[in-house]
């Protein structure tokens, strides 16, 4: 196992309750993780105590064997790339400049980018087929187009952990898709994966392995199929949902919406 | 690998080419410089400029009055103009950068009126020339130690706990400012005070120019080796952190090389506003917000405004003109001018 958490527990320094605790998580190479949990359960404080960027208060986290806060911060940036949720930057950086700022944890404390940076910066801009956005200002792009650009640093980064917060918001349906199956791609060429997520069905799509959060702990984790039930959804949502197994395509959830609430009643009784 | 030729296509026409960037950190600087010494009270043209710079590389001669002028009165305040512009331009750029704020000053932190009261102290106490540039420089850091120390205290590295232990700090020292000014004798040290708060380099020596290089030149020198730090730290601190940098070593080393290049400038010529803040503005206008092009180009376009504005300064009247003054008096305008038709380089 590439990253494992063992008994991590965090607070917030001067806030008297822990935001979470006992949490025990283990993602191997080329691995998809997908935490699930409802809004507020500590899910960003989770990945942010992953790439080591929170100390964690109880417990540890190892990275390849060791603890994290252990390793310096070039040696955690090298290993472990961590892609915040969409932010509007100050000032605009062109996309080139934006993904070069992945080569960082490759340079020395006075040195600025080299070629061989320009040319792992032109490879990753490439290879997401992004090459015609290059020149144009990072925080002039749209959502999906940002979200890409970060995705093109993180390749340029090398790491071999790579930490997603939420990756899929404020993106249309196309680009959640697209990102989703880029995820897919960075997994088979060996990468760990963490990420969050709010839809389930984004979890059936990519996840190897579903963490489900819910009040400060790990509620279950395992397979997709295994974790995400009708019940574990009703309880940390607080709605109704079904499942639609689809065999060869994976499940998806249908919510039990009041609009069709007559016909579920139906098809339950169906059932 | 053949998407790469319409990205580098784009990259030439939209970044200046080499010769601009000549242009721009060399020529543009050396004829400021030239035509600057050539201004002045006492006159004198091209040719006899370029004969005086002659006969001053000539050992074993009598120098003229031209070449005393020019050596002794023009050369020091020429040469302390363009560094002290290009120092404050360069520190602001870097706070700009550190805050992630585009309205951020050399000043922000306090360090100009700390340097006002120390100078206003030394003023009242001795109006030694050397305790007043030694008290303001030492005042100016404290009031930035102040404010970093305060925003430590507090276990946070919010960039807004930091601007308003800014606005603390500046507003205490501004108010024993006020004290000292209040106590001061009205027709003595009062004047030497408030026009000491003006700014102005009108009385620069060869000795306070010797004074300042070494630290404006060292800070620059570590704000320039860092300035790519820059641009990953102004996207947030922790994205920087997630970048592998250790944000918080890396603000405070830029803050105290911002600070030591602001407190030595302040310490000779007083406060000159706008510079700082606005320079900056035109240098990422002109060449785009990153910090590898930025930092250069502020520092050559802050050293000939600075010298521009300083040789309007001595020339535009019979007396001298307070740079405070003419800074923003000249300066508001045209940025007013220049910021309808370009792209800011910010959001």
């Amino acid at each position: 196992m590439i990253l494992e958490v063992h008994k991590a527990g965090f607070a917030y320094p001067g806030s008297s309750g822990t935001v979470f605790n006992g949490i025990s998580l283990s993602v191997g190479a080329g691995e998809v993780l997908c935490i699930l949990g409802p809004n507020g359960v500590g899910k960003t404080s989770l990945l942010k105590c992953l790439s080591g960027l929170l100390p964690l208060t109880e417990g540890k986290i190892s990275c390849k064997g060791e603890n994290i806060l252990a390793l310096s911060r070039t040696q955690v940036a090298r290993t472990i790339a961590h892609v915040p949720q969409l932010h509007n930057p100050v000032f605009a950086y062109s996309v080139y400049d934006t993904v070069l700022m992945g080569r960082t944890p490759y340079l020395g404390f006075f040195s600025p980018p080299r070629q061989s940076d320009r040319v792992i910066t032109e490879q990753a801009i490439d290879s997401l087929g992004i090459a015609h956005l290059a020149e144009k200002a990072y925080s002039e792009l749209s959502g999906g187009e940002r979200q890409l650009v970060l995705f093109a640093r993180v390749l340029a980064q090398q790491p071999e952990i790579i930490v997603l917060d939420e990756p899929t918001s404020h993106l249309d349906y196309g680009n959640q898709l697209k990102i989703l199956s880029l995820i897919r791609n960075l997994a088979r060429s060996r990468t760990a994966i963490v990420m969050t997520s709010h839809n389930p069905d984004h979890a059936f799509m990519v996840a190897d392995r579903v963490g489900i959060m819910f009040n400060g702990a790990i509620a279950a984790v395992g397979a997709p199929e295994e974790v995400i039930t009708v019940e574990i959804l009703q309880e940390i949502y607080g709605v109704a949902v079904t499942l639609l197994r689809n065999d060869g395509f994976g499940s998806m959830c249908v919510p039990v919406f009041n609009k069709y609430a007559g016909n579920a009643k139906l098809w339950r009784n169906n059932e | 690998m053949t998407a790469s030729g319409p990205a580098s296509k784009t990259a030439r026409s939209v970044r200046p080419t080499g010769a601009f960037s000549i242009i721009m950190m060399l020529v543009l600087p050396l004829l400021c410089f030239f035509l600057a010494l050539l201004f002045g009270r006492y006159g004198a043209s091209p040719l006899e400029t370029i004969k005086a710079f002659y006969n001053w590389l000539m050992p074993q001669h009598e120098p003229s009055t031209l070449e005393n002028v020019i050596f002794t009165i023009r050369l020091p305040r020429v040469a302390t103009a363009m560094l002290i512009g290009g120092g404050l331009s360069v520190s602001g750029a870097c706070f700009q950068g550190i805050f992630r704020n585009p309205l951020v000053s050399p000043f922000i932190l306090g360090v100009a009126t700390g340097a006002g009261f120390g100078a206003a102290m030394a003023i009242l106490l001795s109006g030694n020339g050397l305790v007043i540039q030694g008290a303001a420089f030492l005042f100016g850091m404290l009031a930035v130690a102040l404010s970093y120390g305060m925003t430590r205290i507090y276990r946070t590295s919010s960039m807004l706990v930091m601007t308003l232990s800014g606005v603390i700090v500046g507003t205490f020292f501004s108010a024993l400012i006020s004290l000292v000014k209040y106590v001061a004798d009205p027709y003595d040290k009062l004047p030497v005070i408030v026009f000491w708060l003006m700014g102005s380099l009108a009385t620069i020596s060869q000795k306070d120019f010797l004074t300042i290089i070494v630290p404006i030149t060292l800070g620059i020198t570590v704000i320039f080796s860092l300035r790519w730090k820059i641009n990953v730290l102004s996207m947030g601190e922790e994205e920087a952190r997630s970048l592998g940098l250790h944000s918080t070593w890396l603000t405070i080393l830029l803050i105290m090389s911002a600070t030591l290049i602001t407190a030595s400038a302040v310490a000779v010529s007083g406060v000159i506003g706008w510079v700082g803040l606005v320079i900056p503005h035109l240098a990422r206008m002109i060449g785009g917000p990153d910090y590898r092009r930025l930092i250069p180009l502020s520092m050559s376009l802050g050293a000939c405004y600075l010298l521009l504005i300083d040789t309007l300064a001595r020339n535009l009247v019979g007396g001298e003109v307070p740079l405070g003054i003419l800074t923003a008096t000249v300066g508001a305008p045209f940025f007013a001018v220049i910021l309808k038709k370009g792209s800011l380089g910010w959001s």
